[in-house]
C-alpha cells in the first residue's frame, strides 16, 4: 500500500513526461529479457539457409556474391555498406546488392521482390528481409565503418544530406520535421535526431529490427519508405537513389558506431 | 545534299567546343554532381492517392528545404510571411466556431493523404502529434508548443480569433518555414473541420479548457 502510494506519488510529481519515459523503459525492459537473445533470430537462420541455397536459372546458391569485402565474405560485410560496387558503378546497400546477385549469379527472376520486398503484417518474411537479418548478424559487435572513398559515395552522402531536408506533399514534411531536433516525441513515440552523430548512431546500428509491435523483421529500407507514406509522398521504389543516399547519409554519420542488428524495437 | 556537309561540320565544331570545355575544367565536385542526377525524379512511384505531382515543390517548400537548420534571409522571410498572411481566406460567414467535439476527433485522428488512407474518409489534423491540448490526454508529442487552456488564457476576441484561424490555415504567415502544416492553405482541411478545430481550442466546455478532475 505504502508502495503503491509511493509510485503514485512519484508519477503525478514527475507527470506527463514521465509516461514517456516509463514507455520507453517498458521497451528497455523486454529487450533485457532477452538477453543475447531476439525472436530475430528465427529469421536469421532462415535467411542463413537461404544463402547457401541454389536457386534461378543458373541453379546456384548466392555464397559467391561479393557484398563489398570480396566474393562470399559475410563477415562483416554489414557494416560497410553502402558502398560503391565496380561492377554495377552504383552505390548500393545491402538490400540492393542482393537482388544484383540473385539476378547475375543466380539469373533469378526478381520482378515479384523488386515489387514487394516487404512482407505483410502477419504473412511470412521475404528471402530479402531473411537474408538482411542473417547478413546484418554477422557483423554485430564490428565498428559501422560507410566507405567515402569513391566519388560516387561522397556524392550519394551529400545527396542523402540535402535530401533530409527535402519538403514536399500537401503536409511540407521532410525528415527533418520530426528527426531534426533534439528530444521531440510524436504522441508517446520518441524520435531520434538523425541528422547528428548521436541520432544517427543509434538509428543505423539497429536496423534491420524485429519489430515488437509488427512482430517480423523489418530493414532500414522498408523504414526509408514507411517514413515516406507518413511524409504523404508517393511510394518510394525499394532501391532508388533517394532511399540509399539517405541510408548513406545515416550510415556514414554513424561511423565507429557498433553495429548491433538485427536489433528490438517498438 | 547540301546539308550533309554542313551539319558535319557543325559536328566537329561542337565536338571542337565540348572537349576544349572538358580539359579546361576541373573535374565537378561531388557537389555539382548532384545537378547531373535528380533523385527526387527516379525515385518515387504513385501510390493510392499520391501522385507524383506531390513532388513538385511550391516556393515556400524549396526555400524552406533550403535553409532547413540556418536562418533564413531577411528579404524571403518578408516575402513568405507577406505572401501566406495574404492567402488566407477566412469564414465567409464570419463565424469561427464549429463543434468542439468533431474537433477533437479532428485533433485526435492521424489518417489523411497518406497512400495507404481511403481517400473517401475525412482528413484528420493529427494535431495531438505536436501539440499537447486537452490535459487529460496524456499520449502527445512535443514538436509544436502546448495549447493546454488555449482559449481560457487567451479569450474571444477578434483579434486572438483572426490570429489562430491564420496559424491553423497557413502558419508561415507568422513564422516563416514554421514545421506545422499549411491545413487551410493546402487543403488538408476544409473549412467546417478548421471551424471545428476552433471550437475546441476555444469552447468553454472543450476538454482543452477544462482542469483535469483528480479522481
Amino acid at each position: 500500500m505504502m508502495i503503491s502510494r509511493f509510485v503514485l506519488a512519484i508519477l503525478l510529481v514527475c507527470g506527463q513526461s514521465a509516461l514517456a519515459h516509463a514507455e520507453e523503459d517498458i521497451f528497455a525492459e523486454y529487450r533485457a529479457m532477452f538477453g543475447d537473445d531476439s525472436p530475430a533470430i528465427l529469421v536469421e537462420m532462415d535467411g542463413e539457409a537461404l544463402w547457401s541455397t541454389a536457386a534461378g536459372e543458373k541453379a546456384v546458391s548466392l555464397e559467391t556474391c561479393d557484398l563489398g569485402l570480396g566474393p562470399g565474405v559475410v563477415d562483416g560485410a554489414y557494416a560497410q555498406l553502402p558502398r560503391y560496387f565496380q561492377d554495377a558503378d552504383k552505390v548500393m546497400d545491402l538490400e540492393t546488392r542482393l537482388l544484383w546477385c540473385m539476378e547475375t549469379i543466380q539469373g533469378l527472376d526478381t520482378i515479384d521482390l523488386r515489387d514487394q520486398p516487404f512482407s505483410e503484417q502477419g504473412t511470412p518474411q521475404t528471402a530479402l528481409e531473411q537474408l538482411s537479418a542473417f547478413i546484418a548478424s554477422r557483423s554485430k559487435g564490428l565498428p559501422i565503418s560507410v566507405p567515402q572513398s569513391h566519388p560516387k559515395e561522397v556524392e550519394a552522402f551529400e545527396s542523402g544530406k540535402r535530401l533530409f531536408n527535402f519538403r514536399a506533399g500537401p503536409h511540407d514534411f521532410s525528415c527533418a520535421t520530426c528527426h531534426g531536433q533534439e528530444g521531440k516525441r510524436i504522441r508517446l513515440q520518441s524520435l531520434l535526431k538523425l541528422n547528428s552523430p548521436e541520432g544517427a548512431r543509434e538509428s543505423f546500428s539497429t536496423w534491420p529490427a524485429y519489430r515488437i509491435s509488427q512482430g517480423s523483421v523489418r530493414t532500414i529500407e522498408w523504414r526509408m519508405a514507411d517514413c515516406a507514406r507518413q511524409q504523404r509522398l508517393p511510394g518510394l521504389i525499394f532501391g532508388s537513389d533517394f532511399a540509399i543516399d539517405l541510408i548513406t547519409y545515416l550510415g556514414v554519420q554513424a561511423n565507429g558506431e557498433a553495429m548491433n542488428a538485427p536489433g528490438l524495437k517498438r | 545534299m547540301t546539308i550533309r556537309p554542313t551539319s558535319t561540320l557543325t559536328l566537329v565544331f561542337g565536338v571542337m567546343i565540348i572537349s576544349a570545355c572538358a580539359t579546361n575544367n576541373p573535374a565537378p565536385s561531388p557537389a555539382e554532381n548532384l545537378l547531373t542526377r535528380d533523385p527526387v525524379a527516379t525515385s518515387f512511384r504513385p501510390q493510392g492517392q499520391a501522385s507524383l505531382e506531390r513532388l513538385a515543390q511550391d516556393d515556400v517548400q524549396r526555400i524552406c528545404s533550403e535553409y532547413e537548420g540556418r536562418e533564413i534571409p531577411a528579404d524571403l522571410v518578408a516575402m513568405i510571411s507577406a505572401e501566406s498572411a495574404s492567402s488566407v481566406v477566412f469564414p465567409a460567414d464570419g463565424n469561427y466556431f464549429g463543434d468542439w467535439r468533431a474537433g477533437k476527433l479532428i485533433a485526435e485522428t492521424g489518417t489523411g493523404l497518406q497512400s495507404n488512407d481511403d481517400p473517401s474518409k475525412p482528413n484528420g489534423g493529427n494535431c495531438y502529434a505536436c501539440h499537447q491540448m486537452a490535459p487529460d490526454e496524456i499520449a502527445y508529442g512535443t514538436i509544436g508548443l502546448p495549447l493546454v487552456n488555449y482559449g481560457k488564457l487567451r479569450g474571444t476576441s477578434e483579434a486572438i480569433l483572426k490570429y489562430t484561424w491564420t496559424r491553423l490555415w497557413n502558419s508561415h504567415a507568422y513564422n516563416a518555414c514554421s514545421h506545422m502544416p499549411r491545413f487551410g492553405a493546402n487543403g488538408v482541411l476544409t473549412e467546417q473541420q478548421l471551424k471545428d478545430v476552433m471550437a475546441f481550442l476555444f469552447d468553454v466546455e472543450s476538454p482543452v479548457n477544462k482542469e483535469v478532475v483528480s479522481p
